[in-house]
């Protein structure tokens, strides 16, 4: 499963080349104790220029971990991550994140949280404005430019994180569970708006979730991460086209997809019911 | 009406919340209170003149020093020792404190000295600095400078480490570099929690103030007050606590009114 060896994958056609390549990544953590917790282990994949991919895996399986490796906000105990070929130090606008967690700066407002990377580079007023007012619109929030995090719900707090990051233009953009800490209700909303966004943009996407449909509905390929440590189980590809819909979890493939994924995550558990 | 509960009800209930009607009127019934028990024992002979003085002795005498103009420099005498101190111990404990809480490094340099030195009781220093400085206005800008300065640093590496650390890495993975992160996140992130402890040490000076001018002074509230003991003059002790409690509170509400104007996002 794992090609471990670098070198027969650098000799690949360049054409192929991957815009994010994770090789043979490894990361512990002290466990306070003098020792240390393997959260990943040797984990190796790529991810295509405008691939959408999806990591799925239990609870603690090293998921946000590898995130942060990625976005360069935490350092790899071995191995490295590549960014179109050249690997990566420290973070960078390069890579575009939306957090776990909620992280809007609450002293600014909305238009002011999705200009702070267009400000950093130095973009001019006018044209950030421009770009501020076409992802407002993106997301929904046009209404909402000058209101204060405060006085937004978590699904809008997580819409402008979203188009803070695309705002950017990242060469990749990377996904924390971003509607985790949302109800059923609004995440179903963002999935949707997701899907539009993407099937627009095309972006390369590495996007977490733990929630199967989330990674079926959106993802082009499936990682599924198996736990303790930390390792890349199986990849799969979703052989389901774009534009993609809400109706689709109905379908035959994305049920069977399904199952599979299910396999994997909980071998011993029966999966009938589940799969309904 | 009969599914609401009723006034009493509310508030004998843990953590609720009450209107704001209710909150004022309580708070001033405490207030008229206060005074009916002030009145009760200074004007019904209860406690001797010698001893408590009636509200309107207090007030008179207060008409009369500020007639003659000694309330006010004594006043001022205090607020200007009080204001130099707090103003270069906070000028200094801020950055410092900010430091503190950010880089690891800096936190492993201080913190052992500062925890050390935070427990020391401020009046212990007294005799020291009368002996380094003498008896003027220095020496007790110094007790204030000395005890408010350690609380403070020790509260403002708090408030830098309490930002999330989240809300750093979303600047980093938006372009920020370590610079912009402490003067755009780092920096506005904080300054809520530290109008909050600017608010609290801003009390403990004033203690330290009268503190010190107990011991060694020729001017302000606490030093009226000392005199006032000497020549039996009550009622001029509790003007001094009086004045000093109304510019407590005028201090307290001008830190409320700053964080909400200039950290209202944080309400
Ligand atoms: N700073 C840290 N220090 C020590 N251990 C850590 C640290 N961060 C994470 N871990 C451990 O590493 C493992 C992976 O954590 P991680 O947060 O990456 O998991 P996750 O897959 O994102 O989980 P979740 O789905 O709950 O978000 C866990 O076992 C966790 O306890
Ligand atoms: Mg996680």
């Amino acid at each position: 499963m794992h090609l471990s060896p670098s070198s027969s994958r650098v000799s690949a056609p360049a054409a192929a080349a991957p815009k994010l390549r994770v090789e043979g990544v490894s990361l512990h953590y002290p466990d306070g104790k003098g020792g240390h917790v393997v959260a990943l282990d040797d984990v190796s994949f790529d991810v295509p220029e405008k691939q959408f991919a999806v990591l799925v895996g239990p609870s603690g399986c090293g998921k946000s971990s590898l995130l942060y490796l990625a976005a360069g906000l935490n350092d790899v105990t071995s191995g490295e991550i590549l960014l179109d070929g050249k690997p990566v130090h420290g973070p960078g606008p390069d890579r575009g994140m939306v957090f776990q967690g909620y992280t809007l700066f609450p002293w600014l407002n909305v238009r002011e949280n999705i200009a702070f990377g267009l400000k950093r580079k130095g973009i001019p007023a006018a044209e950030r404005r421009e770009i501020v007012d076409h992802y407002l619109d993106e997301v929904g929030l046009s209404k909402f430019a000058d209101s204060y995090s405060r006085h937004l719900s978590g699904g809008m707090k997580q819409r402008v994180a979203i188009a803070r990051a695309l705002a950017n233009d990242p060469q990749v953009l990377l996904m924390d569970e971003p509607f985790g800490a949302l109800d059923s209700q609004t995440r179903l909303q963002m999935q949707k708006l997701l899907l539009r966004v993407w099937e627009k943009s095309h972006k390369t996407v590495l996007f977490v979730t733990h929630d199967i449909d989330e990674a079926i509905l959106l993802g082009d390929r499936v990682l599924v991460m198996s736990a303790r440590p930390g390792r890349i189980a199986r990849e799969l590809t979703v052989p389901i086209a774009h534009p993609r819909s809400m109706d689709q979890v109905m379908e035959p493939e994305f049920i069977a997809l399904k199952r599979q994924i299910l396999d994997l995550l909980h071998p011993t558990q029966d999966t009938e019911q589940d799969a309904e | 009406m009969a599914n609401r509960r009723s006034l009493v009800q509310r508030c004998l209930t843990p953590m609720t919340v009450l209107p704001r009607s209710t909150m004022v009127v309580v708070g001033v019934v405490m207030w008229v209170l206060f005074f009916l028990i002030w009145v009760g024992l200074s004007n019904g002979g209860v406690v001797p003149p010698m001893f408590l003085p009636t509200p309107t002795a207090v007030l008179h005498t207060g008409w009369e020093l500020l007639q003659n103009g000694t309330l006010p420099m004594h006043i001022w005498a205090s607020a200007r020792v009080v204001l130099t101190g707090f103003i270069l111990s906070s000028l200094l404990a801020i950055p410092l404190g900010l430091l503190m809480g950010t880089f690891p490094v800096v936190q492993a340099m201080l913190e052992p000295i500062v925890n050390f030195i935070r427990y020391l009781p401020v009046t212990a220093f007294v005799p020291l600095f009368i002996l380094w400085i003498g008896i003027g206005e220095e020496q007790r800008v110094a007790v204030i400078l000395f005890g408010t300065f350690f609380q403070q640093l020790i509260m403002f590496s708090d408030v830098a480490r309490q930002v999330p650390r989240d809300l750093l890495n979303a600047a980093y993975t938006l372009g920020a570099t370590r610079a912009s992160v402490t003067w755009q996140v780092l920096a506005p992130a904080s300054l809520p929690g530290v109008l909050d402890a600017l608010r609290v040490t801003m009390g403990w000076a004033w203690t330290y103030l009268v503190v010190a001018e107990l011991v060694a002074a020729s001017s302000g509230l606490g030093y009226i007050s000392l005199k006032a003991m000497r020549g039996f003059q009550v009622d001029v002790i509790f003007l001094a606590i009086a004045i000093i409690g109304a510019l407590g509170l005028v201090t307290d509400q001008a830190f409320r009114f700053l964080r909400l104007k200039v950290a209202g996002w944080a309400q």
